[in-house]
């Protein structure tokens, strides 16, 4: 996974709340393999016509270009379907702005590259108003926990372990085996203190 | 004496390996579920070589794509290399594996707590967010994503930040024909379903003290639905005695150790919560949703909102929600017609929640089509011991196997476009039930009031003089 601190590109406005991950990408989608690509299951049912026909008048549908989304709150919701990350970086999507997330599919997008950046609720409604006319560039910036979006420059919250994985591009396996140690002794420690936590055989 | 201390306090201290400088934990996981969702995880640690840390605390069952006809032969190839996938991967790591034709095989939050393999005082993970489920056992479960149940399955650790702490107190005695899926719906309504975001949530009081297991899991499985990280409720003599004997908990002497360490796992007198919530039981009526999120429900007698009346910053989402729900403001929500029925899930597919339904549909006729999946094998085969499976069919339902079913719709167990459900599962999300399906969350005994009316009812005047 690649690391970044700096983010230029194209940012659009899909203010609506409670986009949830069932909309992200609708379940009969998820038996694909990864490497086939998730990007055209993206809000699928939101884009796409009954024969699977891309909607004109939706924007994310004119606009190919865009990198970051601005939505409404609760962004994420519901299961915790990784899928729902998958559709977003495989469609070219680095930044996701709203004012809340799902707590699962926050820590998903950061496993992922994927930034979750939580913007108050006055923010969310200057950006809002400023994208009404359509997409704007924007540079989102990590390391200050800044959007800027033409003139204005607001502020974004992001727990402190997720910005330096998002910025190293860390990877959680890699740094656990380096405790190794530590989790042998628990699991000893564990067994001994907490026998009834490993299950009886099957009678 | 130290500080006092909640459950969660007691909970996240007995797993936790080591805390990073920067807060974050790294906790011990003392069971793993897996279904043929994790096909991503087994194929993040396949393309490293690596293997499974904990062969004997992960167990893998068959639920999401389960078929609930004709199991035999599954005629959909991408549901057959579902499953297939799932069987491999288990085969491959040594996994105990609940396999379709399994008199134990169910949904993984049904098959859990029903094997013992759900427990106080655990760690539970699995790559579904309804893991809060087992949290009524008084044990720390949440869902993870992928990434993460790659990172379980390859050290048997997960690393989290501790939620906040959040306890709603619900007492009182609830009123007939209102069950824990009332609770839960009308909490969610009242703060949101972002309203417990980033909380663990205790639910506590005379009210919940009082919930079966069944109804405790109801409540926990929802809590994901409020926005809340995890759910729970403190073990205590309705724990023990639905799990004394089940078929992986302690036996004999490591029982009765094991009961005494759960016992102390109750959040201590005086502890502090990030937040309280109180709730009287006698506040809350069968409830139903009306649009396309958990916390568009209200009371059964109430009108359909006017979009004009709610919250300004709810507006748009409730113009949105009755236009995909196709419902007029002002209307009644008893009375509107519904296609279909459907009782399962994880929610709401355990035997008391068959018994809730049958109740109500004993000796009559079902209006509209419908569907009955048992939340397991074994759920099946109790309901069919007690006659419950011709009660339903009886009435003119079909009677399935178990598995996620039109939950989720991954089986092809579909809500048609424009279908109005009315449903016992747990997301009223557009599209959740199929593209352009309408569902309206509610009990169990809820959706056999509306399969015998054909509309959204109130159950409480068809359980007069049934004693339920
Ligand atoms: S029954 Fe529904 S909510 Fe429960 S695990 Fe299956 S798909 Fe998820």
């Amino acid at each position: 996974m690649a690391g970044w601190r700096v983010h230029r590109g194209t940012v659009l406005g899909l203010p609506v709340a409670n986009i949830d991950t069932d909309q992200l990408i609708p379940a009969r989608f998820m038996s694909v393999p990864r490497a086939e690509g998730y990007g055209s299951y993206l809000l699928h049912d939101m884009r796409r016509d009954e024969a699977g026909e891309l909607r004109a008048g939706f924007p994310l549908n004119t606009h190919s270009e865009v990198s970051v989304i601005l939505a409404g709150r609760n962004f994420g919701s519901g299961s915790s379907r990784e899928a729902a990350v998958y559709a977003l970086v495989d469609a070219g999507i680095r930044a996701v702005i709203a004012p809340s997330f799902g707590d699962i599919f926050a820590s998903n997008a950061v496993n992922n590259s994927l930034l979750p950046a939580k913007v108050d609720d006055e923010s969310y409604v200057a950006l809002e108003a400023s994208l009404a006319k359509g997409p704007q560039d924007v540079i989102i910036d990590i390391d200050t926990r800044t959007v800027t979006v033409g003139a204005a420059k607001i502020g974004f919250v992001l727990d402190d372990s997720w910005a330096m994985k998002l910025i190293n591009g860390w990877d959680d396996i890699d740094l656990t085996r380096n405790h190794g140690g530590a989790i042998a002794a628990f699991k000893r420690t564990r067994s001994q203190t907490a026998g009834w936590a490993w299950p009886t055989a099957k009678e | 004496m130290g500080v006092p201390q909640t459950m969660l306090d007691k909970l996240w201290a007995a797993h936790e390996v080591l805390r990073r400088d920067d807060g974050v934990s790294l906790l011990w996981v003392d069971r793993h579920l897996v279904h043929e969702g994790s096909h991503h995880a087994f194929a993040k640690i396949r393309e490293r070589s690596l293997s499974v840390a904990e062969p004997a605390l992960t167990f893998a069952v068959v639920d999401h794509y389960a078929p609930t006809r004709g199991r035999s032969q599954i005629a959909d190839p991408r549901i057959a290399r579902m499953i297939d996938t799932l069987r491999s991967n288990a085969t491959a790591h040594g996994l105990q594996l609940f396999d379709l034709d399994d008199p134990q095989q169910g949904i993984v939050h049904v098959v859990g707590p029903e094997q013992g393999l759900t427990l106080p005082g655990l760690l539970i993970n699995c790559g579904d967010s309804h893991t809060s489920t087992h949290g009524a056992f008084g044990a720390l479960a949440f869902g993870i994503g992928a990434t993460e149940v790659a990172h379980v399955l390859a050290t048997q650790t997960v690393w989290q930040r501790k939620p906040k702490s959040m306890r709603i107190t619900v007492d009182g005695t609830l009123g007939p024909g209102v069950s824990a899926k009332d609770i839960a719906l009308y909490w969610i309504a009242k703060l949101g379903t972002d309203g417990a975001q980033g909380h663990a949530v205790e639910y506590a009081g005379s009210t919940i003290e009082s919930l079966s297991m069944e109804g405790r899991m109801t409540l926990c499985n929802l809590s994901i639905e409020g926005g809340a990280r995890l759910g729970m409720v403190a073990p205590d003599e309705t724990t023990f005695t639905y799990l004394e004997g089940r078929s992986y908990a302690p036996k004999a002497a490591d029982w009765q150790a094991a009961c005494a360490d759960w016992t102390a796992l109750a959040s201590d007198e005086g502890a502090g919560f990030d937040r309280e919530v109180q709730i009287k039981a006698a506040e809350i009526s069968p409830t139903v949703t009306w649009g396309t999120s958990p916390e568009q429900a209200l009371p059964i007698s109430a009108a359909i909102p006017d979009p004009a009346d709610v919250a300004p910053e709810k507006a748009a989402a409730a113009r949105a929600a009755l236009d995909y729900m196709g419902l007029t403001a002002g209307q009644t929500l008893e009375g509107t017609p519904v296609d279909q029925v459907f009782i399962g899930s994880c929610t709401n597919g355990r035997i008391e929640d068959l018994r809730a339904a049958a109740a109500v549909l004993r000796g009559r006729k079902a209006k509209v089509s419908g569907m009955i999946s048992p939340g397991s094998t074994q759920v099946d085969a109790q309901a069919k011991a007690e006659g419950l499976d011709r009660v339903f069919t009886a009435a003119g339902l079909d009677w399935v196997g178990s598995g996620c079913s039109m939950c989720v719709g991954m089986n092809g167990d579909l809500v048609g476009d424009g279908k109005r459900c009315a449903s016992s599962t747990n997301r009223n999300f557009k599209g959740r039930q199929g593209r352009g399906a309408r569902t309206h969350l509610m009990s169990p005994a809820m959706v056999a009031a509306a399969a015998v009316t054909g509309t959204l009812t109130d159950v409480r005047p068809l359980l007069r003089g049934r004693g339920a």
